[in-house]
């Protein structure tokens, strides 16, 4: 078959099928998005916050709660979809074997992979809106622009989601998931201006920061959050769209290599 | 008759290791055919070649006519296939597998639900419907990954060694379910190491070893054309016997601690041997499949 007859919109069997599956325990499954912000929040943004008060931002002084908030809602899309198409994806396709009875239906290898990709993000769509809620109930968003945070948090999370499937497809073992958390995400998480302005860093640490995802991320939906958006807002949103490109191919690829012999 | 399945020179390669070595067989529409052989044979890969898993290194498959290169999203929606392993979705309810499943095959909803009851109540897995697939037992998961084969009411039945590890009962049941399913004109392939299983349900078999057929047709021409009619078994290692054996013009096997004669004729013809050799413990018994395939394949292990 030919590549252009392995996408189709049967991927949707594949997002339904997980969504099934989140739907079962979706109390449990809203907890962390939920309580995860509040309790950053009330940790550094009430208990740092009162000490930091304001931090300069793009010429102005934002208050910290403001500043921090934003960036909880990106990480919190880093981290859903990361995760659920790393360890929850690796679960499905090497211990519970799902792929293995998808692929002897009419589905192609592109499509699970896919119906997976856009799980994660629908993941990151659900928290972003959790997260959302809790960071508007502390004061910390401005309609109309947060409006747009949840389809922004989407685009972010097929982004990780794609990044997640690539190790997916190379990883030797789940234990070895450990090294893209260590090196690649915990390190995004605390470099890329989630907690202070990037301008505190050393000139190099802050361009090494600029070329992340989450950076990226967190920038257009601060831009959101404080309702503006300038230049920068567009050039991320490029940045995050071409970044889901190329790690969606790069995921495809390896997922083939991986699984078809 | 008409072919469901054409294989012709089938050739699979795995790096240097070649798993498949120039297979071609025919499966008749309507009928069972088993594909047998030890552990490593090849049994599992040509499987997977045949629900368009596995891209062929060399030869050509059709399945209803199409060629499996190039159609394989439309031959999967008219087969079914229950793998070796477990594969059922263990996040999901038994009746839930079945209804993803048929979602996978983009069947209506309605009719998704009116033949996972029917398929359940056919599996005697009524009771089961919201039961969680981690509590059932084996012959019930068995049982339940053969009814989600059979969700898109395929006309090709491909079968992974469908009763490995089940208990006597299950086994004997789900024998039960296939002869039905043969019956009612579904067209079946099989793997399997029961000798017993292929013997029953199969109407043409091929044993395979080292990924070549070694030899292809029904049960009974195999037994009779590899094995004869009747088997005696003599225990020891007397060397009197071993040399009967030799000069007797009788098919026999020398084993470590058995000699083993099989005879075309009745059963009388091994009563010279039996009369002679007979004091030690002896077995007379018909020959069977079992025979043919450890005659064709060897006694080694295979690891």
């Amino acid at each position: 078959m030919n590549a252009r007859g392995r996408f189709s919109m049967r991927f949707v069997q594949v997002w339904r099928r997980n969504l099934i599956v989140y739907k079962r325990i979706w109390k449990v499954n809203f907890l962390p998005p939920m309580l995860e912000p509040i309790f950053y929040l009330t940790a550094f943004g009430l208990g740092l916050g009162s000490l930091v008060k304001t931090v300069p931002y793009q010429g102005e002084q934002v208050d910290y709660m403001s500043f921090i908030a934003p960036g909880l809602i990106a990480s919190a899309v880093m981290w859903q979809s990361f995760f659920e198409t790393t360890f929850a994806s690796f679960v499905r396709m090497f211990y519970q074997k799902t792929f293995d009875a998808m692929l002897s239906t009419p589905l192609t290898l592109e499509e699970v992979i896919i119906g997976e990709i856009v799980w994660g993000a629908t993941k990151a769509f659900i928290a972003s809106i959790l997260v959302l809620c809790v960071v508007a109930a502390f004061g910390g968003a401005h309609l109309p622009g947060a409006l747009l945070v949840p389809p922004v948090a989407f685009l972010g999370g097929l982004a990780f989601a794609c990044a997640g499937m690539c190790f997916t497809g190379v990883t030797p073992s789940i234990d070895m998931f450990n090294l893209p958390m260590f090196l690649f995400i915990t390190p995004m998480f605390l470099f890329s201006g989630t907690f202070f302005p990037l301008d505190n860093l050393p000139a190099w640490a802050g361009l090494a920061a600029k070329i992340t995802p989450l950076y990226h991320l967190t920038s257009l939906i601060r831009e959101l959050c404080l309702g503006r958006l300038g230049a920068d807002a567009w050039l991320s949103l490029a940045y995050l769209a071409a970044f889901t490109a190329l790690a969606a191919a790069l995921s495809l690829r390896a997922m083939r290599r991986r699984l078809v012999r | 008759m008409n072919a469901v399945i054409e294989a012709v020179g089938l050739r699979k390669c795995f790096g240097t290791f070649t798993a498949v070595d120039g297979v071609s067989f025919r499966v008749e529409a309507g009928s069972v055919f088993g594909l047998l052989g030890p552990n490593g044979a090849g049994k599992t890969t040509t499987i997977r070649i045949l629900y368009g898993f596995s891209p062929l290194t060399e030869g050509r498959v059709t399945v209803f006519g199409l060629d499996i290169a190039a159609h394989h999203r439309e031959i999967k929606a008219r087969i079914g296939v229950c793998q070796q392993d477990n594969t059922l979705d263990p996040d999901l309810s038994v009746e839930q597998n079945l209804l993803v499943f048929a979602g996978y095959f983009l069947m209506d909803a309605k009719i998704a639900a009116g033949r996972a009851r029917e398929l359940l109540s056919f599996f005697a897995l009524d009771g089961k419907r919201k039961a969680k697939v981690m509590e059932l037992s084996g012959g019930m998961i068995r049982r339940l990954m053969l009814a989600r084969a059979l969700i898109n009411s395929p006309e090709l039945l491909i079968l992974d060694e469908p009763t490995t590890g089940l208990d006597p009962q299950s086994r004997h049941q789900l024998w039960d379910k296939l002869t039905e399913l043969k019956a009612a004109g579904l067209t079946i392939l099989l793997t399997t190491h029961y000798m017993e299983e292929a013997a029953r349900l199969c109407d043409t078999l091929v044993i395979v070893d080292h990924g070549k057929i070694l030899v292809q047709g029904s049960p009974a021409e195999l037994i009779r054309d590899h094995a004869g009619r009747f088997v005696l078994e003599i225990e020891g290692r007397d060397p009197q016997t071993r040399r009967f054996a030799k000069e007797s013009g009788l098919r026999y096997d020398l084993l470590e601690q058995r000699v083993i004669l099989y005879s075309d004729g009745d059963e009388a013809s091994l009563e010279e041997a039996r009369r002679a050799f007979c004091p030690a413990a002896c077995l007379t018994r018909q020959a069977s499949l079992e025979d043919v395939f450890l005659r064709l394949t060897g006694r080694e292990l295979r690891e």
